[in-house]
């Protein structure tokens, strides 16, 4: 085990901010992906109810 | 059943392949946040600290994994533009502007943690080495491929030009590739290569080629998802595309 506490887990050996500003960023640029594409589905089935 | 014996061209018509891409979708899907579950854990828990660059270097779980697919994309992208233009095929051009998008955030997410790398390694956000502009050049052919398909109104006029685009850009994909052989970069060589053992720790490497894993997965995964919604965009008038939204 790598780490002796949470906030030990979170500082990073002092690299926190780039260590979580590159998997925070990836994670939310992931979900808004997935999101921007469900809301495009959504778009497209409203869109051909009214045709 | 042998593979030899699937006939492919079956599933060529957009109106197969979209039920085909909507079965798929959900075990790549699964199978991306598994393997990205098992490679988190190593890379945070199992990986030790490194002995130079310190706890930094976990970096290295989003970034190289995002880098290959970056151009592992743009080179699909590339070939399915290509088969759309020579063979005429609808389905190969839809599926080279569904990975587009997704390449696009590859790259941008390479460069970002690049970035959030280089500064507490290098002591810089960002230099104008050949690795890193070379990466940067293919973000913009793959925004280029999309703002180029978007301004062009008929759809099959606008798959042809951009994907003469893409295909012209594929040379970028080498030059990133071996840009730190041929120019004296900043970037570090390869640590993984097909000709060489590894220059990682195991478990490093492990956590690595897992992410890698997911990464390929995840790519594979929304591509699929997003050419049954371009699918159905195209074909929106014909009967089968109005059953396929009413029966998700």
């Amino acid at each position: 085990m790598n780490w002796t506490s949470a906030a030990d887990f979170f500082a990073m050996g002092g690299y926190g901010l780039y260590v979580w500003g590159s998997f925070g960023v990836t994670a939310l640029v992931v979900a808004g992906e997935l999101v921007a594409l469900a809301l495009r589905r959504r778009a497209l089935e409203r869109k051909d109810s009214f045709e | 059943m042998p593979l030899a014996d699937i006939n492919w061209f079956y599933y060529a018509a957009p109106q197969r392949f979209h039920p085909l891409a909507g079965r798929l979708a959900p075990w790549f899907m699964a199978a991306a946040a598994l393997l990205a579950l098992a490679g988190l854990y190593i890379g945070f828990f199992v990986a030790p600290t490194d002995a130079t660059q310190g706890e930094v270097y976990r970096v290295i779980f989003i970034h190289v994994p995002a880098a290959w697919m970056s151009m592992v994309v743009y080179l699909a992208m590339a070939f399915w533009a290509a088969v759309g233009l020579i063979f005429n095929a609808r389905l190969a051009s839809m599926l080279a502007l569904a990975l587009a998008p997704t390449g696009a955030l590859m790259t941008f997410v390479a460069l970002w943690t690049g970035a959030l790398w280089g500064k507490p390694t290098w002591g810089a956000w960002w230099v104008w080495d050949a690795r890193l502009t070379s990466e940067l050049i293919l973000l913009f052919l793959y925004i280029g491929y999309m703002s180029l398909h978007a301004a062009i109104e008929d759809t099959r006029r606008a798959d042809r030009a951009a994907a003469v685009l893409a295909i012209v850009g594929a040379v970028n994909v080498p030059i990133i590739y071996f840009s730190v052989q041929w120019w004296n970069t900043l970037h570090q060589g390869a640590s993984v290569s097909l000709t060489r053992a590894p220059s990682m720790a195991t478990t490093m490497l492990t956590g690595m080629l897992l992410m890698a894993l997911a990464a390929w997965a995840y790519c594979i995964a929304v591509a699929l998802m997003r050419v049954r919604v371009l699918i159905v965009e195209r074909e929106r008038h014909a009967a089968w595309a109005q059953e396929a939204l009413a029966t998700p």
